[in-house]
């Protein structure tokens, strides 16, 4: 099927139709040369290892990088969350969950602040519960004094609302908070039972790389924690919790968040426990309840955005949806 | 390595900068070659009806490469031409991929009939990975569209869209810059405003520069000399921006550094992955535009 039309105004201005002007012709950058000389060129250039060759290469590209991050424990029950973008009410809800069911540590994987208010109650409640926890990109950009988040969305609207909760955090935390949030660990390392894990925020590679389970495959993980040398690890960033078993056994766990929901039109958040069970490593991602109308009348005395107040009390996502993959976003209500 | 010495034979030898290979995340097949049902004036592989630069790939020329991508640690398969659809195993080529990961397709939605798209949300249905689809437009109406993509075009395209949409699907809508308002603020509230009247309440769009090359060259006028990157130019933490830092293309000719210099022989690597897992040297001009763009030709 084609599409030439005796109207297309390029047909008249030249002597052959774009249509039909690469008869017998191959496009070699700006020029049109014989087909037959542009596959000799291409059959000349470019290597062909033998396969030890091969073998070798792929070795060295999948070499390991070295990581000198110490590991903590043993342990046989953790609470890891993320996320907690100023919801203390929720953070609050998470020390008492996980005391209650006996852990014997709790970690955050960063991104303390955004989108809801006062950031400043946080840091009170992670020395509290003797959080361990790590940096995220937001920690980052506080603390080297960025004055925007730089999200880059498609949408204007995205971009405004991005930039209207980074900068509330920006203004509303202290000196003291920030200057601690850029002395945090980039990435720490546990062992609950037998397994080793690493924790991080984004992914193993970048503290900023979006890890959602659609988008996630298993070979690619696989590979990650092979260079890690790990069990598993754990990531948020995302805000959307997730678990896949890899079928070397490997876990990787995505814990969600605990600052807004999971854009499932419930109003609660998740984190999840770890625990060893006889040598197995049990994941429980853990729906946790807080007092969210108490957020949400915080977020109007704060004047933020109505759109994210909606968020909290609908359970689902109102902006900067555009970092969904197909799948999820097919999920989502917006 | 950030930069390597290069001889030609006219020009003597020189430094160029080079990229390296950090990971490969994004693993490109030129699935239709270069052929299209379409002969669009800003197309930088020039595809048309007549373009057989590089031909269709199979699925069992392919099935070795999601293997090999699979020990490689790709993340993410994406499929283009030429029009992906014009492949006649392209249906049994997305499945055998979501196998191994999640995959996206570059179409002009010309192909995309009721039937195939209720196919197409079945696939997507049934896999662990997303299943993603790109739609092509060059203006948000007929009269900046079609004297791009074809007369008649905005119509047909707009037709594509709906029957993914009706079929459960949502794609990303890509806008280029051929005209430079599609991307100013205004532009992209027209969009929005376009896609809501179509009735996507999910609205997803990816704008992208054009590169002066291929049939976009006639119509703009191809690179000036000074478009070029230079050795010593590398920022502070190398060319790890570039999208070629992290992707490669698989034709049915080899696998190629990007998906944008497939029609440049010296833009061919290897025969497998595996022989073209190390530095590329940016000599092409192209490789300016994706530097002071920051192109990434993935969603
Ligand atoms: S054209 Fe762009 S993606 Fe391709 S090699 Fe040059 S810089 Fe890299």
């Amino acid at each position: 099927m084609t599409d030439r039309n005796p109207k297309d105004d390029r047909s008249r201005k030249r002597d052959t139709s774009p249509l039909t002007a690469h008869r017998g012709m191959a496009t070699w950058g700006e020029k049109l040369v014989p087909l037959a000389e542009f596959r000799k060129a291409t059959a000349a250039v470019g290597r062909e290892l033998s396969p030890e060759e091969r073998e070798a290469e792929v070795a060295e590209f999948l070499g390991p990088p070295v990581d000198p991050t110490p590991v903590e424990g043993p342990f046989s029950k953790v609470a890891v969350f993320g996320g907690v973008y100023n919801n203390h009410y929720g953070l609050t809800a998470l020390l008492d969950d996980a005391e209650a069911r006996g852990v014997e540590a709790i970690y955050c994987l960063g991104d303390l602040g955004g989108f809801g208010p006062n950031p400043n109650k946080i840091w009170p409640l992670l020395e509290r519960g003797g959080v361990r926890t790590i940096q995220g990109n937001y920690e980052e950009s506080l603390a080297s004094g960025l004055e925007d988040c730089n999200c880059g969305y498609t949408d204007p609207r995205d971009n405004h609302f991005a930039e209207i909760s980074y900068r509330y955090t920006a203004s509303h935390s202290s000196p003291e908070f920030k200057r601690w949030m850029g002395g945090l660990p980039k990435r720490r390392r546990i062992r609950v039972g037998e397994r080793e894990l690493l924790l991080v925020h984004g992914s193993p590679r970048r503290i900023n790389e979006f890890l959602f389970h659609s988008t996630s495959p298993a070979p690619f993980l696989e590979v990650l924690l092979t260079q890690e040398r790990a069990d598993g690890f754990l990531c948020t960033h995302t805000g959307l919790p997730w678990h896949r078993r890899l079928p070397s056994g490997a876990t990787v766990v995505n814990v969600g968040v605990i600052g807004r929901p999971a854009n499932d039109g419930r109003t609660e958040v998740r984190y999840c426990l770890l625990e060893d069970r006889d040598g197995r490593l049990g994941v429980e991602s853990v729906e946790l309840g807080y007092d969210h109308r108490a957020l949400a009348a915080e977020m109007r005395r704060e004047k933020l955005p109505e759109k994210f107040v909606e968020t909290v009390l609908t359970g689902w996502w109102t902006t900067c949806l555009e970092i969904l993959p197909a799948k999820e976003r097919h999920a989502s209500r917006f | 390595m950030s930069e390597m010495t290069v001889s030609h034979s006219s020009t003597g030898s020189k430094r160029v900068p080079v990229v390296e290979l950090r990971s490969l995340d994004t693993l490109w097949f030129q699935v239709a070659g270069t052929v299209c049902n379409l002969a669009c004036t800003h197309c930088f592989v020039s595809s048309s009806p007549t373009n057989h630069t590089h031909e269709n790939l199979t699925l069992a020329e392919i099935a070795p490469f999601l293997e090999e991508g699979a020990r490689l640690g790709v993340k993410e398969y994406y499929f283009t031409g030429g029009e992906p659809f014009l492949n006649p195993e392209m249906e049994a080529i997305l499945e055998a991929t979501l196998g191994y990961g999640p995959a996206t397709v570059l179409t002009n939605g010309l192909l995309l009939d009721p039937v195939r798209c209720e196919r197409l949300a079945g696939l997507a249905a049934e896999s662990d990975y997303s299943l993603d689809f790109r739609v092509s437009m060059d203006g948000y109406d007929a009269e900046s569209n079609d004297p791009i993509r074809g007369e008649g075009t905005f119509e047909r395209i707009l037709a594509g869209i709906r029957n993914l949409c009706a079929a459960g699907i949502n794609p990303v809508i890509t806008v280029t810059e051929v005209h430079c308002e599609n991307a100013s603020r205004e532009g992209r509230e027209r969009f929005f405003r376009l896609v809501g009247e179509l009735g996507i309440d999910k609205p997803r769009l990816k704008i992208l520069p054009v590169f002066r090359m291929g049939a976009e060259a006639e119509r703009s006028g191809a690179y000036e000399s000074w478009q070029k990157l230079r050795a010593g130019e590398a920022p502070a933490e190398g060319w790890l921006h570039l999208q070629c830092s992290a992707c490669r293309m698989v034709t049915d000719q080899g696998v190629w550094v990007c998906p944008i210099l497939v029609n440049e022989p010296e833009g061919k690597m290897g025969t497998t992955l595996a022989d073209t897992l190390g530095g590329f040297p940016l000599e092409h001009p192209a490789c300016w535009t994706c530097h002071a763009h920051g192109v990434s030709c993935r969603t």
